[in-house]
């Protein structure tokens, strides 16, 4: 977000009369559909989250509930009003960050979730950086020696490991480090109350693996086929012909023009783990937002539902918007007006 | 009624032949490289062995057999599970569902997903708007978190987990097939076609849909797997398929807390998933390879992702 902001900040004083800097001209297009999908999201999810069959307060109380727990549900819902004026007046709650009461667990859904969603940032985190790392590096040592057997068997492990299902890879992380062959790392991350996963860092390690191994492959085929593309490009070879050694090669000159293409993929992988931490979470009991949210599924705790989907939507929208910005401030010549 | 069968008579003809020879080359030239013949070898064995496992005499998948998590022997090749079922006859009976659920939703998924993409690319002016606008909505969402949205609503239903999964894989069709049809649309022989009089459905049907097959086939190809991937993990955290009934991705939740005495219940449908994703993935990327060529085709993958999350 900070680089958003200084983007428009260097931006904004420079007036170019009608050719309006792309950079911002993008960045105002898409905050504008951003704002849009997300009040049309929490709409749909609202919506989706009430239309349950028959009344949603008798749904989610069953039939012996007693007509005052009923009222009281309805109008903790906002049920007693009209759609209209119930979504208006969730959306208005919400806003002023008050995100209503969990039906099972009775407390306000921010405090449920506040730590949670620390402990799933960490993992995401945590996730991106090792991921990125490890991409760029294999991604490097694959384009440096392209056609070899090196080059030629991490990407066949790449392509089986960006097939597997999250959960199965969970599953055979948990069998090989945790149950059988070694037993170094804790096959459950749960935590005890009032923890977070900082203060018990080797349960984090084996979700970390995990999500690694689905989410590595991504940035290391992105990465290996834009090196390959800019190391045959006509600039390089002029810089081996004139005589510069293969790491100035490397890192000088075919390194800056891979980045966009490497922010990009961090940005999808971010992106996707928005949403695929689910799984993971699950096979670990891990205590983050997935799990949370399949718990609130499974329980069907409505102002819980609400608020994970419209949270992740947001993140998921405004994730988006940042690696766009990010990639135009790499590639100059993109910003070029067209 | 002959008269005015006879004009229309030839592009009737002329259309499903050129699909068929399209996809028949997609086909083929997939099928000459390593990576799809592995794809399709690992693919048709999971698959083989889905179906035909139902009618391979084996102990009952849901009555129980003997203690919980027992090890294999005694009768039992892979053991039991964690409620004492036969491990054994729960893979061979849990594999069907989950491809036929899989197939259904990725044929009603494309099938939508393309009409909406062409009739987009086609119409222009509100109905572009209207159907593009509404893509970039779903695929806003984070695709497991839309399916569990949907599934909360109602609760876990067969007919609805096909649904959700149809809806939250159309609007990734849609949008290749939209950025594919864009081009088709603008050619002399459509505009020409559509001079003559013929009414857009034709138009779209006879006209557009033969050029579009090569991306629709690989379309085909990786939103099965996806589709796979998708409905296993539902199983898994169970909104899919409800107990007693076997299902390999059911299977890995249940038998997750055995994993230190009987592993084999976790690990048999694990491997069998694993084989079936792998194999689709392998295949599907096989097809992309062919219909876009060489280093293209192999970032595929993350460039089809990339077009549906960039917009």
């Amino acid at each position: 977000m900070t680089e958003v902001l200084q983007a428009t900040g260097a931006i904004a004083p420079q007036p170019k009369g009608k050719t309006a800097h792309p950079i911002r001209s993008l960045l105002i297009s898409r905050l504008a559909t951003g704002v849009l999908s997300v009040i049309v999201i929490s709409i749909v999810v609202y919506a989706a989250t009430l239309v349950l069959p028959g009344d949603a307060a008798t749904a989610i109380l069953g039939q012996q509930a007693t007509p005052e727990r009923l009222a009281q549900l309805r109008s903790q819902l906002h049920l007693d009003q009209s759609p209209v004026s119930g979504y208006l007046s969730w959306a208005k709650a919400a806003l002023h960050g008050d995100f209503g009461t969990s039906l099972t667990q009775g407390q306000r859904v921010w405090d449920l979730i506040a730590p949670r969603l620390a402990n799933s940032a960490v993992l995401i985190v945590a996730t991106a950086i090792v991921s990125t790392i490890l991409g760029v590096l294999l991604g490097m040592w694959a384009a440096s020696r392209k056609d070899s057997w090196v080059d030629h068997s991490l990407s066949v492990t790449a392509l089986v490991a960006s097939s597997l299902p999250e959960f199965v890879v969970a599953v055979f992380v948990v069998m090989i480090f945790a149950v059988t062959v070694f037993t170094w790392f804790p096959a459950v991350s749960i935590l005890p109350e009032g923890e977070h996963i900082w203060d018990e860092p080797n349960k984090l390690v084996l979700p970390v693996l995990a999500l690694v191994i689905v989410v590595t492959p991504y940035v290391f085929r992105m990465f290996r086929a834009s090196l390959i593309e800019a190391l045959s490009s006509d600039y390089v070879e002029v810089a081996t012909l004139k005589g510069a050694s293969t790491s100035r090669l490397l890192f000088g000159h075919a390194l800056p023009n891979s980045l966009a293409a490497t922010i990009q993929v961090v940005g999808l992988n971010l992106l996707y783990l928005a949403g695929g931490i689910a799984l993971v979470e699950t096979v670990f009991q891990y205590p983050g937002i997935g799990l949370a949210l399949v718990a609130s599924i499974t329980d069907r705790d409505v102002p819980t539902i609400q608020f994970l989907v419209v949270l992740l939507a947001i993140a998921y929208v405004f994730l988006n918007i940042v690696t766009d910005v990010a990639v135009l401030l790499v590639t100059p010549r993109r910003r070029l007006p067209r | 009624m002959t008269t005015t069968a006879e004009p229309v008579s030839p592009p009737i003809e002329q259309g499903p032949v050129k699909r068929r020879g399209a996809v028949r080359r997609i086909l083929r030239g997939a099928l000459a490289t390593r990576r799809g013949q592995v794809g399709l070898a690992l693919t048709l064995l999971v698959v083989g062995l889905a179906f035909i496992g139902p009618f391979v005499p084996s102990r009952s998948a849901t009555e129980f057999s003997g203690v919980p998590y027992s090890l294999p022997g005694n009768g039992s090749v892979l053991g039991t599970d964690a409620l004492g079922r036969d491990v054994l006859a729960r893979v061979l009976h849990g594999g069907w569902t989950l491809l036929l659920l899989a197939a259904i939703s990725t044929a009603l998924a494309v099938l939508l997903g393309a009409v909406a993409g062409v009739v987009a690319a086609y119409r222009g002016r509100v109905t572009e708007t209207v159907i593009m606008r509404s893509v970039d909505i779903v695929l806003a969402i984070p695709q497991l978190v839309f399916v569990l949205l949907i599934v909360s609503v109602i609760g876990a239903k067969t007919w609805l987990l096909v649904l959700a999964v149809t809806l939250c894989q159309a609007p990734q069709v849609a949008r290749v097939m939209y950025a594919s049809a864009q081009d088709i649309c603008e050619r002399d022989f459509v505009k020409a076609v559509a001079l003559w009089g013929v009414p857009p459905r034709t138009v779209i049907r006879r006209h557009i849909m033969p050029s579009l097959t090569t991306p629709l086939a690989v379309e085909c190809g990786l939103r099965l797997s996806f589709s796979i991937i998708l409905i296993a993990g539902l199983n898994f955290l169970g909104f899919g398929t409800q107990p007693p009934n076997p299902s390999w991705g059911v299977m890995v939740n249940e038998n997750r807390l055995g994993l230190a005495t009987n592993y084999w219940g976790v690990l048999a449908p694990a491997i069998l998933l694993a084989i079936l994703a792998v194999g689709t993935n392998v295949f599907a990327d096989a097809l992309a390879r062919v219909a876009f060529g060489g280093e293209r085709g192999e970032e595929t993958a993350a460039v089809t992702a990339l077009e549906l999350t960039t917009s």
